[in-house]
């Protein structure tokens, strides 16, 4: 994939895969932009030298946020942006993790990490090892889940309201008033499938059909 | 008992979150010893709605208003880094016109941006007048923004493939006039606060930023320029038209608050320059990439053709499907980088979309940057912060 690199990235590219040796599992660029894999062990050994190296001097720590894929076997991908004010480079850390995995923590390598790591465990539950201060932070005191984990739902659990008699906010479980509504407006617009939306009973209901004669 | 035996808890004080400087919704616990401040440890989330869940059920298109609701006084900016990180999955590029008319909206924008702030900021250690003042003018933005896409705040123009609409009759020599105009009351506000002695004794040497530390924390915009380093997303990695405008990056020296101030209030000069060339290179053509997989056809059109019809309809509720990929968006919004993280799977919603705002980030260093100032100076380093919850909590 490294093939549709422009020169001073692909350069980049090489330089990262050399320097750091066995820490990069793989490079590959996404849009022009670079993408270097590592394992979760090794991840802080790789944010330093990407600080530290005189040819890279990623300085920054702009992002840390996570992505769901409930259907792998490492559920959770990590994702670190970071930014060489020296280089004027960009360059994107990511690493596969199990649910029940422990991320060690970036907060000793850059500050900033402090709060993007607390922001990923409160919206995902990825934890991070040995962080200062891993506490919720966006989500409401005393909140129970994960919310952008895509098996939360979108209306969430509880809903608050407050409560005139006993003069306090109380929790409730949701209620909707009206069924939640997602429309499923794909449709062979762009390119058939083949098939179109509700052919399938109609095969359904054939085969049905076959087996009843049969019968 | 001796008197050096006697042990003093520090008294934590809650500061906010209904308090007018803490800008919006913000909690602030501070650890204080008599008036000097130990520990701050913000508690932030009371204004957090789930942007990013919510965008995950949306299409593109839908997606777009909630970008205004971030950042509520520099809604355009951030529309623009969605606009962007669309355009480059789906691999088109709007036209010139477009181009300078996104560019144009966005310095408007970054020049209400400041003015709010500087504004607040003003007000937040004592200057009753400032706000006054630069509402005013910040209301003349409102209007071109009113009289552009019909909505003074949450404008939803910017799209994916350019903007929504032309320009009106008028409004080019209106923004003309505004900018030969607008230097003048920079003016008058420098003379309220820049020599000012009590604006200078609380803000200058207070909440000194390192350059290192500027780095280290991840900071961007004013809170980086504002310590020395000569940073900016629209002359490093120009994007839209931003590498045909000539202008310039003002950088301070102290990297402390009145460091920012100045910046501010220099980004303004610069932002009436690039708005002035922009009114000057306007190209004609259209404003919105002439594709019917990604912008509306026109009305005429509709009222003829079946086929425009179809398109309108399957655009505004299937909406169009995004090529799997993922993308890492930046744009120097008023208050920094503000980046969108789009990770798309290939269908007509985003996979996830996760929102980088500036304002999160600078918030994190309020403990380091607080620790061993006075509680009214911990005002003085938020309102130089440029705090906005809308992005903060997301």
């Amino acid at each position: 994939m490294t093939a549709a690199l422009p020169p001073a990235l692909q350069d980049l590219a090489d330089y990262v895969t050399m320097a750091a040796g066995e820490i990069v599992a793989e490079v590959e660029s996404i849009r022009g932009e670079l993408i270097v894999w590592t394992r979760t062990e090794r991840v802080l050994d790789l944010l330093t030298q990407l600080r530290d190296d005189q040819n890279l001097l990623f300085k920054q720590l702009l992002d840390i946020t996570a992505v769901d894929y409930p259907d792998r076997q490492h559920r959770f991908e990590v994702v670190y942006n970071l930014l060489s004010l020296k280089h004027n480079q960009r360059i994107r850390v990511k690493l596969a993790v199990e649910e029940e995995a422990v991320v060690p923590s970036a907060a000793g390598v850059f500050s900033s990490a402090i709060w993007l790591e607390r922001e990923v465990w409160d919206l995902f539950g990825i934890f991070f090892g040995e962080h200062p201060d891993l506490r919720r932070i966006l989500t409401d005191y005393g909140f129970e889940g994960h919310p952008l984990r895509k098996d939360f739902p979108l209306t969430g659990y509880v809903e608050v309201r407050y409560d005139e008699e006993q003069k306090r906010v109380v929790y409730e479980p949701v209620k909707l008033t009206q069924e939640f509504r997602t429309f499923d407006f794909a449709s062979p617009w762009e390119g058939m499938q083949g098939i179109l939306p509700g052919d399938e009973k109609a095969v359904a209901e054939a085969e049905s059909g076959t087996a009843e004669g049969k019968a | 008992m001796t008197a050096t035996d006697v042990q003093i808890k520090p008294m934590t004080l809650n500061f906010g979150p209904q308090h007018p400087a803490a800008h919006g919704v913000l909690r602030l616990v501070l650890e204080m010893d008599g008036e000097v401040v130990e520990r701050a440890d913000p508690h932030i989330g009371l204004l957090h709605r789930g942007t990013e869940k919510l965008i995950e059920y949306k299409t593109y298109l839908q997606a777009i208003p909630y970008f205004d609701r971030l950042d509520y006084v520099s809604p355009m900016n951030q529309e623009h880094a969605f606009a962007l990180a669309t355009e480059k999955l789906l691999g088109i590029e709007p036209p010139k016109r477009g181009q300078y008319v996104r560019v144009m909206f966005c310095e408007l924008t970054r020049i209400a941006n400041h003015l709010l702030n500087i504004a607040t900021f003003a007000l937040d250690v004592g200057a009753m007048t400032p706000i006054l003042w630069a509402f005013e003018e910040r209301e003349r933005v409102m209007e071109f923004y009113e009289r552009v896409c019909g909505a003074r705040l949450h404008a939803a123009y910017f799209r994916p493939g350019g903007v929504h609409q032309d320009l009106p009759a008028g409004l080019v020599d209106d923004i003309k006039a505004f900018c030969a105009r607008f230097p003048q009351h920079i003016d008058h506000l420098e003379n309220l606060l820049t020599d000012n002695r009590i604006f200078r004794q609380r803000t200058v040497d207070i909440g000194i930023v390192s350059p290192e530390e500027a780095m280290d924390w991840g900071f961007s915009g004013p809170m980086l320029r504002g310590s020395g380093i000569a940073w900016d997303l629209r002359k490093a990695q120009p994007y839209d038209v931003y590498d045909e405008l000539d202008f310039q990056i003002p950088v301070g020296k102290t990297g402390d608050c009145f460091a920012r101030y100045l910046v501010r209030i220099e980004e303004m000069r610069q932002s009436i320059a690039i708005i002035e060339q922009c009114l000057e290179k306007l190209p004609e053509g259209p404003v919105m990439i002439e594709s019917t997989k990604v912008s509306p056809p026109n009305r005429a059109e509709m009222k003829r053709s079946m086929e425009a019809l179809i398109h309108h309809f399957k655009l505004y509720t299937e909406g169009y499907h995004v090529p799997p990929g993922e993308t890492y968006t930046a744009v120097e919004a008023p208050k920094g980088e503000f980046a969108v993280f789009l990770v798309s799977d290939g269908s007509n919603k985003p996979y996830r979309c996760k929102i980088r705002a500036p304002g999160f980030v600078h918030l994190s260093a309020m403990d380091q940057l607080c620790r061993g100032h006075m509680l009214a100076d911990s005002v003085a380093i938020l309102g130089s912060m440029d705090i906005v919850f809308g992005e903060v909590d997301r």
